[in-house]
């Protein structure tokens, strides 16, 4: 087998592909003629069927979301999933690295607590202030932007300055501020402030689309035949502005996530013992060169999580596309 | 199509009117001029009969046709439909007109919601005015729609973009007629399309007119598409109608410049005949934010005086014909040589 076979197939094995035994020609369908026959398969199916099916098909998306499910299944079922409570302190076993004794496939950090647990909670708190605050970005984003770009006029001008507004202040600045005085120790509190000051590059987005899409002739095809405004924006605008909010609202999450981080790396956010991501990589931070788990473990956590939420963003946007071929 | 004239007219036009304002300024808008882009049209259209309304690209044709679905607004004029001004109109009023005129527009690719399959957008209008079709026999109304504009019934759960340009054209015509119109808008519905298909599309249009008897105002800028479907023409330059009349009239005897020079433009089909002279214009059509004085057409006009410059022509009937033009110097000639040919 050559170096670049072999790297082929490592790079394949290692995205969960299926690899071809070594030396046999690998044969990949040409594209246009899995099109041809599948293009008439879908023809009478529904646009639900047609969603689903492309979703499930996008190998990338399919796994990250599985992956997502998992990770917050578990997250959420912490107490029954953990197997140590995440501030049981157990002085024999600190600072022990990665191993299957005991059950601290993590490791322990300084004061004997297992590792694993630790990010377990940490990542539900994580998940939940992500959800928290990316529902509340979306819907704010959306509305701001939708009426901005749909009514123009004044009303525009208004909401538009009101996200520029939104958009000088310095994001950390008022977050510390606002945390310490509405959010200490409380990670839904936190979220909600979070998602109450990334919403506006979403609005600024739905409204560019918004400003293209009113000038567009089906719009006005739509209007034509006396169509309300609540049914062209939801009924032809919104469906057609899918793709740039659900881009968005993957790096929101990722966004907020690593912020939500930030704010308990500077000792806002959750009070310790209670671990979040963040937190805990604070914690590892000054650990790094002695006990790199502490650092690592919720890292990588956290890059997980976040690359998975934007696979699963791509693999939306692609199925919700009806123009997209089927890959 | 005597008898129409004859007739209360179905849709009647006065004066209409629609100026752009150009304003500067973000904060302190001020308005330094406007584009007239529609200034003073009047026509009537007759139950069932076929208005052709010629001209160049932007001379106001696409305008008058938006403005006459009240999707933009206009400056100032009226527009008689069923003894009520259009734009002067409530909202439950125009969801009526919305069903009573229906619009098909120039881009079949841009006109077609691409997130909605064929079934939903010709079914759409049937949810603003539930009433038009019960619920359970839309389905069955959406095959027999797309059967009748020579798609197929199993078209209706594709979506736009696994469709040709003509087909996707023939959705639109689906969608217009679901409704049921009385007036139907036909705003360039066959330039965006290619020569082979601009015919079946004409000819189909034709044939659901015969079938739904509405009446159409067919907007084109080519004179050799609008002949074989009109009734009646108005030929419009930089926002004005310079001249109208029975289609036969206009092509056999066009009496404003500009209509002879459009006419002279229409390659003609038989390659018999010696080459007619050309009548070629000069330079650009004048930006309509800041139109010539007088006569509109006077700066590309070969029969240009002062007069041109300081009085604007009147739309009247010179000859006698049922035929008026706008032209000091309108004289009637025959371009094509048809009268000859026939």
């Amino acid at each position: 087998m050559t170096d670049d076979v072999r790297q082929r197939d490592e790079a394949r094995a290692a995205a969960g592909q299926d690899v071809p035994p070594a030396g046999q020609q690998v044969e990949a369908p040409r594209p246009d003629e899995v099109d041809a026959t599948e293009g008439m398969a879908v023809e009478s199916r529904s646009q639900w069927q047609l969603f689903r099916r492309k979703f499930v098909r996008h190998k990338l998306a399919m796994g990250s979301l599985l992956f997502l499910l998992l990770v917050s299944f578990t997250a959420f079922n912490a107490e029954w999933v953990a197997p140590y409570e995440y501030d049981e302190i157990n002085v024999v076993m600190r600072s022990t690295p990665p191993t299957l004794e005991q059950n601290h496939f993590f490791g322990t950090d300084q004061l004997g607590r297992d590792y694993f647990s630790r990010v377990l909670y940490g990542t539900r708190t994580s998940l939940i202030a992500a959800g928290v605050a990316g529902l509340i970005a979306v819907a704010v984003g959306t509305a701001v932007g939708a009426v901005a770009g749909f009514y123009r006029g004044w009303i525009d001008s208004l909401l538009m300055r009101l996200t520029d507004l939104v958009l000088i202040v310095p994001l950390l600045a008022i977050l510390l501020v606002a945390a310490t005085f509405f959010g200490r120790g409380q990670p839904v509190r936190v979220a909600v402030i979070i998602g109450l000051l990334v919403w506006v590059s979403l609005a600024r987005i739905v409204r560019g689309v918004f400003l293209s899409l009113r000038e567009k002739e089906f719009v006005q095809a739509a209007r034509a035949s006396g169509a309300t405004d609540l049914r062209i924006i939801f009924r032809h605008m919104l469906p057609n502005t899918v793709g740039p909010i659900v881009v968005n609202l993957t790096l929101t999450l990722a966004a907020v996530i690593i912020l939500e981080a930030t704010l308990a790396f500077l000792g806002l956010g959750v009070n310790p013992p209670e671990p979040a991501l963040g937190l805990l990589i604070e914690e590892g931070r000054s650990a790094m060169q002695t006990q790199w788990w502490l650092i690592l473990m919720p890292g990588l956590t956290l890059v997980a999580i976040a690359l998975a939420i934007n696979f699963v963003g791509d693999g939306l946007r692609d199925a919700l596309d009806p123009t997209q071929r089927e890959s | 199509m005597a008898s129409s004239a004859m007739s209360e007219p179905l849709l009647s036009v006065r004066g209409l009117t629609k100026h752009f304002p150009l304003t500067r300024g973000v904060v302190f808008r001020r308005q330094i001029g406007s584009v007239q882009a529609v200034d003073g049209v009047s026509f009537d259209l007759h139950e069932g009969e076929t208005l052709g309304l010629v001209g160049e690209s932007g001379c106001g044709k696409s305008t008058t046709a938006r403005l006459l679905m009240r999707l933009i607004e206009p400056t100032a004029g009226e527009a008689i439909y069923g003894g009520e001004d259009i734009f002067t109109m409530s909202r439950a009023q125009l969801r009526r007109l919305r069903r009573d005129i229906q619009i098909i527009f120039q881009d079949p690719y841009a006109s077609l919601d691409p997130r909605m399959t064929v079934g939903s957008i010709i079914g759409e209008g049937w949810e603003v005015h539930p009433d038009l079709v019960p619920k359970g026999q839309r389905r069955a109304e959406v095959s027999r729609l797309l059967e009748q504009v020579g798609l197929e019934a199993g078209h209706a759960d594709r979506f736009p973009h696994q469709f040709s340009g003509g087909q996707r054209q023939r959705i639109g015509i689906a969608r217009a007629l679901a409704v049921r119109p009385e007036v139907l808008i036909l705003d360039e519905p066959v330039s965006a399309l290619d020569v082979s298909v601009q015919a079946q599309v004409i000819n189909l249009i034709e044939q659901l007119q015969d079938e739904y008897g509405f009446a159409a105002l067919f907007i084109a800028h080519d004179l050799s598409v609008v002949r074989h479907i009109s009734d009646r023409i108005a030929v419009m330059y930089l926002g004005k109608i310079v001249e109208s009349g029975v289609a036969d009239e206009i092509y056999e005897r066009p009496a404003h410049p500009y209509t002879q020079a459009l006419l002279s433009a229409v390659p003609s089909p038989d390659p018999t005949i010696t080459r007619r002279e050309r009548i070629r214009l000069e330079g650009d059509v004048p930006s309509p934010a800041n139109p010539p004085s007088g006569c509109r057409f006077r700066t590309r006009c070969w029969k240009a005086d002062e007069r041109c410059a300081e009085e604007e022509p009147a739309l009247v009937d010179r000859f006698g014909h049922g035929h008026p033009s706008a032209c000091h110097y309108a004289d009637v000639s025959d371009v094509i040589g048809s009268s000859g040919q026939e």
